[in-house]
């Protein structure tokens, strides 16, 4: 196996775990002020046909990544109305959303099946982008691809070092305790679902024009839930996020890569992979009450009502 | 509504005058026969579900106000589909199609519940009275594009992205490779499954693996057309699927197998229409124009030609694909010099052949 293999190798896992980490980084900022939308799967496919239609129609990616983050939040928001004002039920909202999410974007894009739009550029760095291996790996990608990176590398920093990240665990680890003290719980948690929904509108966005470059009904195949299952698994931690979209979307490259070298490694096993390891990690966190809370945000799906 | 109506009492009553028998069946004729259509996925899908409506529009529009027809898309393939076939046939629809393997069971007793409905089951084996099954033979358009892969490899080695390991996808992946080695003998196969039939990135991934093992030609078993656009972006050649997917790849699609079930659907409601329908079995492929290839492009007018010229001789049954001798994987020939594959053995075919890399199960 000579250096291009193994530098197409690597390009074809970031390429892999990308739109899993961009939907898991909003994910987790949601769950970390107290809130759990489950409806990641539907926020992704709306963010998918915005981005798509607006690109085709414009002829511009990147106006079709920022409409594509409009959608998500805009979509969001109607579960953060449901859930922080009328109080519904977080789990119920969730699917809700991500059963709404899923038809209203095949309505929405039954007008786009079957035809190509503009795709995302790649972001050369002059002479870095042709060293061998480390050119086309680290200076020569997708601009989502390094959004990733330094949006995660944002909210590590927002969550340990500012004092709104502070004030943002207060809100998810004791919501009572964070109103006492004057902050306002729910304008809180919108600004958090709101961004879970625009991180999620662009993951959409990063399948529609650039991982596979069209339009269809089931374009996210379930990787709404794998970014679900993986905040999860790393524990609210945000660099352990992204050790686990990595592993999960290299397994799923490898094992593809392994059955085309005739190693033979049953398909579903590893399409059940990902749950897999998210129950795992539950019952290793939740062995005993103190983990658990040292993880898991405190308030997470319970509803907040202010009384007076 | 009522135009439609009148127009078809009219059409119905110009035949049934020169049918003779007179008035009274043209009056219980009025009304245009409805016909069901049953889809697994969403009529968006581009590729098996969005031909089959295409063969639905097509039949609508051939056979006019003669009968209206409406689908029921996104149907899985468990006990829900029985209540979807149930409503259709107790909603006035007298010819019922669904068009996934998995309906099977559901079907034959939904069929048993209503003796006066014609149901016809897409890729399915069991027949009754009133269930007739058809499907296409796929591996003859498979054979065509490993004939042009087998001119056009460099490597000798072409990918395919399966989908699940049943018949059909091991008779493409052999008569793929057959159709190679015809023009190749030395040609290899790999092959990935995706365990999914429709997943966009997984399909764009396998392609991604096989172009970096070495395939220079990639063909597909799967509905999307990310393998073909993924192979293009990595300048490698490949085919679409189900339909002619060129407008995802326009320099880099050499042709694609396009499955036409639109004759078929509207032969089958002309049968109800005329009382002639009767169960039966159809598998059927250029011949029978169930099956077609996309125009051949992006390749040498040498290998188009030799192309068309082994679609003409698949036609004319001069070229049966299945043909001894055949070798497994294990060096031993499953069938012998001079004979033919027969299709019952064909359509449960769970062998693969020599040059074929990597196991099923």
């Amino acid at each position: 196996m000579d250096l291009f293999y193994i530098t197409s190798f690597v390009l074809s896992i970031i390429s892999a775990s990308t739109p899993l980490l961009l939907a898991a980084s909003g994910e987790l900022i949601t769950e970390r002020s107290g809130t759990l939308n489950l409806g990641v799967e539907g926020m992704m496919l709306i963010g998918a046909i915005a981005g798509f239609a607006t690109a085709h129609d414009t002829g511009s990616a990147l106006l079709g990544v920022l409409a594509a983050a409009a959608a998500g939040i805009a979509i969001s928001l109607i579960f953060a109305v449901l859930t922080q004002t009328f109080l519904a039920n977080q789990i119920a909202a969730g699917l809700a959303l991500t059963i709404f999410g899923h038809g209203f974007a095949a309505l929405l894009g039954a007008g786009y099946v079957g035809i190509a739009a503009p795709t995302l550029p790649k972001l050369a760095f002059p002479l870095l982008s042709k060293i061998p291996f480390f050119g086309p790996v680290l200076f020569n990608q997708n601009i989502l691809i390094y959004f990733s990176f330094a949006i995660l590398a944002c909210i590590s920093w927002f969550l340990r070092k500012t004092h709104a990240g502070l004030i943002l665990r207060a809100v998810g680890d004791n919501h009572d305790a964070a109103h006492a003290m004057g902050y306002a719980v729910l304008k809180i948690r919108y600004g958090a679902i709101a961004f879970g929904g625009g991180m999620a509108g662009i993951a959409g966005a990063y399948l529609s024009l650039y991982y596979s470059p069209l339009w269809s009904q089931d374009l996210a195949s379930g990787r709404g839930w794998i970014a679900l299952a993986l905040v999860v698994f790393s524990a609210w931690r945000p660099y352990w996020l992204l050790a686990g979209a990595y592993l999960f979307g290299g397994i799923t490259y490898l094992s593809l890569y392994l059955q085309g070298l005739g190693v033979l490694i049953p398909a579903p096993l590893i399409s059940a992979l990902p749950y897999f390891g998210t129950i795992i990690v539950l019952v290793l966190i939740s062995r005993d009450r103190r983990r658990t809370r040292l993880n898991q945000p405190a308030c997470l799906g319970k509803s907040f009502h202010a009384v007076v | 509504m009522t135009t439609i109506k009148r127009r078809g009492f009219t059409a119905l009553l110009g035949g049934a005058a020169l049918a003779a028998p007179g008035i009274m069946r043209a009056s219980r004729a009025d009304a245009p026969l409805k016909a069901g259509f049953v889809y697994l996925g969403p009529v968006g899908d581009f590729g098996w579900t969005y031909q089959h409506d295409v063969g639905r529009k097509l039949a609508a529009k051939a056979l006019g106000a003669a009968v209206t027809t409406s689908y029921v898309e996104n149907v899985p393939e468990a006990p829900e589909c029985q209540a979807v076939f149930q409503n259709l046939a107790s909603s006035g629809h007298k010819i019922i199609f669904g068009t996934s393997f998995g309906y099977m069971n559901y079907m034959l007793k939904v069929a048993a519940q209503f003796p006066d409905i014609k149901f016809e089951h897409c890729t399915g084996y069991k027949q009754a009275p009133n269930l007739s099954t058809y499907d296409i033979r796929f591996y003859q358009g498979r054979f065509v594009q490993g004939v042009i892969a087998g001119k056009l490899s460099k490597a000798g080695v072409a990918g395919y992205i399966g989908s699940v390991p049943v018949p059909e996808v091991v008779q493409g992946m052999n008569a793929f490779l057959l159709g190679m080695q015809s023009v190749n003998p030395k040609a290899q196969l790999k092959f990935i499954m995706i365990d999914s039939w429709y997943d966009p990135g997984k399909e764009g991934d396998a392609t991604k693996a096989l172009i970096d093992q070495g395939c220079d030609i990639i063909t597909q078993h799967t509905d999307s057309p990310a393998p073909l656009q993924t192979a293009a972006g990595r300048g490698i050649k490949a085919f679409g699927e189900s339909t002619d997917m060129i407008s995802f790849a326009p320099k880099f699609q050499l042709s694609a197998s396009v499955n036409d079930w639109g004759g078929y659907y509207i032969k089958r409601m002309k049968a109800v229409l005329t009382k002639d329908w009767a169960s039966g079995d159809t598998w059927g492929g250029f011949a029978e124009g169930m099956l077609t290839m996309a125009p051949f492009r992006n390749m040498p007018d040498s290998v188009a030609a030799l192309a068309k010229s082994t679609v003409s001789d698949i036609k004319s049954g001069k070229n049966k694909i299945f043909t001894g001798p055949l070798t497994d994987q294990n060096g031993k020939v499953f069938l012998a010099a001079g004979q033919t594959m027969d299709d019952g053995t064909l359509s449960g075919l769970q062998t693969l052949i020599a040059g074929i890399e990597g196991k099923l199960t």
